[in-house]
């Protein structure tokens, strides 16, 4: 993929890091453009938060090229971190801090004076919803009002780039709802943001452009459109039932391309479903259900159904 | 590890924004805390000093009280600011990732641990303030001398919260941090001549205690409040501060290794 440099805000060369002789990132590229939203996808332990990391300048590469804005990482990280906002996996805010004083704090460390952050509070916690909760201590409030001050947290010095790790992750429906609708909003506003997620939902709802990453590698990378088209069949058939697995060493290679066999479900991957269709419909013994392919589908493939732990 | 991970300290102003967030913390407890630095120290001075005073009339050449109070003023600094490079330290980094949090913005690892010794010897300034208050208003001292002690239990301070920082880089949990004050504070509480001469201790203690970083606070705050400029003061001084150095640096060698993991 060819690109200018002047629209990268973040490029990576064939990063690599390793623990204990392991290697978490693994020659890892790529490139991000201004005013995306790139989504890095994978099972845990397959390297994001490490990359992240990297990105970051935190930790430093053992081999490899990155730059952040014009900046090179890890040696010029500290002045590339001034137009970061960063959303940690972990709560992380001060707990014995009120809400007005973790983002007034927090605009200290990037060098912002008091007036400069007081005139921002507004607004931040206009975005966050969390006006009404200007005064009330951390402790007090519930997980995703604590999920939207991180991220107000990571407003606070108006950066151009947002890392987000896992934003999502244990927060109610609701919750999720209104983080996305907030990340939507900044995409809008032409920020760029770098994400993290193993809920295929919210990629493909928030992401333009997605890698999948498994054992420190990209395996592959596009819009979620492209992934589906480039690495699965269109049309996904799941038949259910405790014969499905019977039925499926019997009938379910003649009518689909491809079908995985997991418990009692059999997922059937198919360029035109109806012969299979009209097959099922012969037996009433099995349930099915006929979709379009989905980023899910893409990634169990790319990465297997075993679990990763 | 790392060469990297030796690279001499690189500092900067950012430090002072952590320090001001751990000020604010602070703030909100203030009341609580300052009734505690003071109990502990204000206990043991007025128990032993009457008590044991009583008994004693003289103990190198002043009242026992005044002599324990120079103890005391050193011993409650070096307390505070274990306790506060340790228990608080670790879980600003370790339980409640404040330090992540940080780190996550233009400031460095290095300025976190710069803000922490910082922080901490502030704190344990104010300890020694408070026994010094408690000194001056019981008339222990007349000497406009003991205004050192101010700078002295700065210095203190920056020792202690420095050489605690090791500790704190090195724990895996909070239960770490018996060893160090079974190991290292206590003995240097009784080595280091805050309640009775190092000269009583037999040859091969007095040795240990000459190495200790306690006993030279307690050489240089002695004859501060008995109105005489300390013997070899600047030896004393410079062994704190080297203390001080030493303890930043392996500290933050310490630190990097760590969070590079």
């Amino acid at each position: 993929m060819s690109m200018s440099g002047m629209d990268a805000v973040i490029s990576a060369r064939d990063l690599r890091k390793c623990y204990g002789g392991h290697a978490v990132v693994d020659g890892l590229s790529l490139s991000i453009r201004r005013g995306e939203c790139f989504g890095l996808l994978g099972p845990n332990g397959a390297g994001k938060t490490t990359t992240l990391r990297l990105m970051l300048g935190l930790i430093e590469p053992d081999a490899g090229e990155l730059r952040l804005f014009e900046h090179a990482v890890p040696e010029e990280s500290r002045a590339a971190r001034v137009r970061v906002g960063v959303v940690p996996q972990a709560d992380n805010l001060d707990p014995d801090f009120t809400v007005a004083e973790n983002l007034l704090v927090y605009g200290r460390y990037f060098g912002m004076k008091d007036s400069e952050i007081e005139a921002r509070l507004p607004e931040l916690l206009e975005f966050a919803n969390l006006t009404h909760k200007r005064d009330a201590r951390v402790p007090t409030l519930s997980g995703g009002m604590k999920r939207r001050l991180t991220l107000a947290r990571a407003l606070v010095n108006d950066p151009d780039i947002i890392f987000l790790d896992e934003p999502t992750t244990g927060l109610d429906p609701q919750a999720r709802h209104l983080i996305w609708q907030r990340l939507r909003e900044l995409t809008a506003r032409g920020k760029t943001l770098l994400l993290t997620t193993h809920f295929m939902d919210e990629a493909e709802r928030l992401c333009h452009r997605l890698a999948v990453m498994d054992n420190g590698k990209i395996i592959s990378s596009g819009s979620p459109r492209e992934l589906i088209e480039q690495n699965i069949e269109p049309q996904v058939v799941e038949v259910f039932g405790e014969q499905a697995a019977v039925w499926a060493d019997s009938h379910a290679a003649r009518h689909a391309q491809r079908f995985e066999v997991s418990g009692e479900t059999v997922f059937c991957y198919v360029q035109d479903a109806q012969p299979l269709l009209l097959e099922l419909q012969q037996q009433p013994q099995l349930r099915y259900m006929h979709r379009p392919a989905n980023l899910e589908d893409v990634f169990l493939k790319l990465t297997g159904r075993e679990m990763r732990e | 590890m790392n060469q990297h991970h030796f690279s001499l300290p690189r500092l900067s102003l950012r430090f002072f924004p952590i320090w001001r967030r751990h000020l604010l913390v602070w703030k909100k407890v203030a009341a609580t805390s300052i009734l505690g630095h003071l109990a502990d120290p204000v206990i043991y001075l007025l128990g032993l000093g009457y008590g044991l005073g009583s008994l004693l009339p003289e103990m190198g050449g002043t009242s026992y009280m005044v002599f324990l109070a120079a103890g005391t003023v050193c011993y409650s600094t070096m307390n505070s600011a274990s306790f506060e490079a340790l228990y608080s330290g670790f879980a600003r980094m370790h339980e409640q990732r404040t330090w992540e949090a940080i780190l996550n913005t233009p400031v460095t690892l290095d300025d976190v641990v710069l803000a922490e010794i910082l922080w901490a010897a502030s704190k344990s300034l104010l300890s020694g303030l408070a026994v010094l208050a408690v000194i001056w208003l019981l008339g222990l001292t007349h000497s406009a001398l003991s205004l050192w002690l101010i700078p002295l239990a700065l210095l203190v301070g920056l020792c202690f919260a420095a050489l605690g920082l090791i500790m704190t880089a090195l724990a895996p949990s909070y239960d770490f941090f018996m060893y160090y004050f079974t190991l290292v504070i206590t003995p240097m509480m009784l080595l280091c001549g805050v309640f009775f001469p190092v000269t009583q201790l037999p040859l091969l203690l007095q040795t240990v205690s000459a190495i200790l970083p306690l006993t030279h606070a307690i050489n240089l705050a002695r004859p501060l409040l008995n109105d005489s400029v300390p013997v070899d003061f600047i030896w004393h001084a410079a062994v704190l501060f080297c203390y001080a150095l030493a303890g930043f640096y392996v500290s933050l060698v310490l630190f990097r290794r760590r969070l590079s993991k």
